[in-house]
């Protein structure tokens, strides 16, 4: 089991910065995600914790120890890949024991013939062969140990990746990506597959992926990358409940989250479309960007709410989703709703708002501002439109 | 529909084969007006014949040196392009070179190089103190001169052929060797490049397998089968006994035989690529 510190990792391609110094520390049994859009430089700091790939400047310590150099199998992590790389001309059986046969034999016990003749040989081959058996059991795989990965499913496949990577017992597992291949109801199946994997195995899991809803569903905290940096880490709830940048409140959260254009005034009142928001904040005048989530947006709230026209409906049975078009705003504003309230038709008018407690607030440049309401429209009605 | 892909195949390929076959049972001569069928006369005079027997021998020979050392060689060559960073094409070029080139006219640069006299390698063994040969008019050697001629023409093209397997290998699979502990090139080697060139390696030996049976221009440009026949190929035999001796029928005879060998590899190769190298 491994802690893994990152001390200021930069990486350059060429000229391009990739990587712009990235501290992160791992704890001991973590299960945490790295998400951000793509090209954030996500995949390439897991390979660099691999040792797939030198950084540019910085350490990584897997356990206080510096492993800058230490080849990735003495690392002693294992990998599970997107395209899970299996080697195609082995069985499942060979795929699972390559890393048990790479490390056990020597170079001399794997030569074709010659190896054969070592008397030692067959006492670890069965070692191995218990190892493998254990493994491809706990995974259901027992049954398909003599076919080889292109008669798998995609989803059999996953399972020989991981296999190979827990047949070593490694300190700690990377995963680029691993569901992605997969169909959507797969995924969802293997989500919970890792997350029990997670709580038997209790290893250090870093997890590389574009999906939040994975990202949510499984980690115990999150690292949100953007373009070479971590803008923030939390916990999934921490991250979408209260993101500290414009960038991290739009990543995460599916359907986005809704940014209206808004004014800090001189006094520290806040605007919304011109209208007061009956927030206050101590930070300059200036514009900022009031956000909402659609699932904090509520149609139909009557008089001083915003009105719009209803642009388009996307109704997924559980939830609805609203498009509503308002003047002044290009995007239009999603809100969802209870598909068992009759919903509106495409081109009526609504109205909508808002709690002041939905309101999340950022600066022009994009940072949080922190808003607070006064004491006394708290207590009269907790809408902040009205 | 299959009639128009059938007319062409028959056209262009079972119609002229069908034709070789007939004529092997006759014995028209070029230009004859008339011929007879004279049933296996031309096959029994092909087996009781030393020269015949001499040429596959030899065919087999040049076969059995060519292929494997100009397989061994254009993967060895492959590799190192592909895993030096710098000069790529220029090596690519430089290995190519002699698959582009009019193998008639390489041929004479060959045999200015192989002169006994004044020849470059010949000058070059004198350089470092050992005795050169009389290269082609040597019973012992114009094989084997010729041989070395064969793989140099067929190195670059294999080279090709599996540059191109090689860029097709998925890195992710060389990423999974790493992690698993598959240190060094060897290693690597066995594990990844060699089972996923499988492909790549059956087509390169089938393909040179051929290209060696089908060895003409340079034996026909340096030796002309000799010195006494030592040299003497199934194709230049067909040839001399079809184009120089006008023996249309004997030579159709030796073309069934050099198609059967071909027919051979071509079988080999699709039970190859169907079990065993195509793993998906």
């Amino acid at each position: 089991m491994a802690r893994i510190e990152l001390n200021g990792v930069r990486k350059t391609f060429d000229s391009a910065e990739i990587l712009k110094g990235i501290d992160l520390a791992i704890e001991d049994g973590e299960f945490i995600a790295l998400i951000g859009p793509s090209g954030c430089g996500k995949s390439t700091l897991l390979r660099i914790i691999a040792g797939l790939e030198p950084q540019s400047a910085g350490e990584v310590h897997i356990d206080g120890v510096p492993v800058d150099g230490v080849r990735p199998s003495a690392r002693n992590l294992a990998m599970v890949f997107q395209s899970y790389a299996l080697y195609p001309h082995l069985t499942v059986f060979d795929n699972i024991a390559v890393p048990l046969r790479m490390r056990r034999h020597s170079a001399l016990a794997r030569m074709p013939v010659v190896g054969r003749l070592l008397p030692e040989r067959s006492r670890v081959e069965r070692g191995i062969r218990e190892d493998v058996e254990r493994v491809a059991a706990q995974l259901e795989l027992s049954a398909l140990l003599r076919r080889k990965p292109g008669q798998l499913s995609g989803g059999q496949r996953q399972r020989v990746a991981v296999g190979r990577a827990i047949v070593r017992e490694p300190v700690g597992f990377l995963f680029d990506e691993p569901l992605s291949n997969l169909d959507a109801k797969l995924r969802v199946h293997m989500r919970a597959e890792l997350a029990q994997l997670h709580r038997q195995l209790k290893a250090t899991f870093v997890y590389v992926t574009h999906d939040q809803a994975e990202a949510m569903t499984m980690s115990s905290r999150i690292a949100v990358m953007i373009e070479g940096d971590i803008v923030q880490i939390g916990t999934p709830a921490e991250v979408y409940e209260n993101p500290g940048d414009i960038r991290v409140a739009e990543f995460v959260g599916s359907p986005k989250i809704n940014v209206l254009p808004g004014l800090v005034r001189a006094d520290g009142g806040l605007e919304v479309l011109g209208r007061p928001l009956g927030l206050q904040t101590s930070a300059p005048a200036g514009r900022c960007s009031i956000c909402v989530r659609p699932e904090r947006v509520e149609p139909g709230a009557g008089s001083g709410a915003i009105s719009g026209t209803v642009a388009h409906l996307e109704n997924l049975g559980a939830e609805a989703f609203v498009h509503v078009k308002v003047d002044r705003i290009d995007l239009p504003l999603v809100a969802r709703v209870n598909p068992d309230r009759q919903l509106p038709t495409i081109g009526s008018a609504i109205d909508f708002a808002f709690p002041a407690s939905a309101v999340r607030v950022f600066d022009a440049a994009g940072k949080r501002i922190e808003v607070v309401a006064p004491v006394r429209s708290e207590r009269v009605r907790e809408k902040a439109l009205g | 529909m299959v009639a128009p892909a059938f007319t062409l195949m028959f056209l262009l390929l079972l119609g002229p084969l069908l034709g070789v076959i007939a004529l092997s049972f006759t014995d028209y001569q070029l230009g004859s007006p008339s011929f007879s069928w004279i049933g296996l006369a031309n096959y029994r005079d092909m087996f009781g014949d030393r020269v015949f027997w001499l040429s596959l021998r030899n065919t087999l020979t040049y076969v059995a040196i060519v292929v494997p050392a100009a397989v061994a060689l254009g993967l060895a060559v492959a590799l190192l392009i592909e895993s030096g960073s710098s000069l790529r094409s220029w090596y690519r070029t430089i290995y190519f070179l002699p698959v582009m080139a009019t193998l008639i006219a390489m041929s004479i640069v060959w045999e200015f190089m192989l002169h006994p006299q004044f020849g470059l390698i010949n000058g070059l063994l004198q350089g470092v103190g050992l005795e050169g040969f009389s290269w082609l008019q040597d019973r012992r050697t114009a094989l084997y001169a010729l041989c070395v001629i064969g793989i140099w023409q067929a190195l670059g093209f294999n080279m090709v052929l599996f540059l191109a397997g090689l860029v097709s290998i998925p890195r992710q699979l060389y990423d999974a060797a790493e992690i698993d502990g598959a240190h060094g090139a060897w290693a690597r080697f066995r594990l990844v490049t060699w089972p996923m060139l499988g492909p790549t390696t059956v087509f390169v030996v089938v393909i040179t397998g051929i290209r060696s049976f089908q060895v003409f221009d340079t034996v026909h440009v340096l030796t002309k089968g000799g010195p006494s026949k030592s040299s003497e190929v199934l194709i230049h035999t067909m040839y001399v006994e079809g184009f120089e001796f006008f023996r249309s029928g004997y030579g159709a005879a030796l073309t069934v035989v050099f198609l059967v060998f071909v027919l051979l590899l071509t079988l080999v190769k699709s039970a190859l690529t169907n079990r065993g190298v195509h793993y998906t």
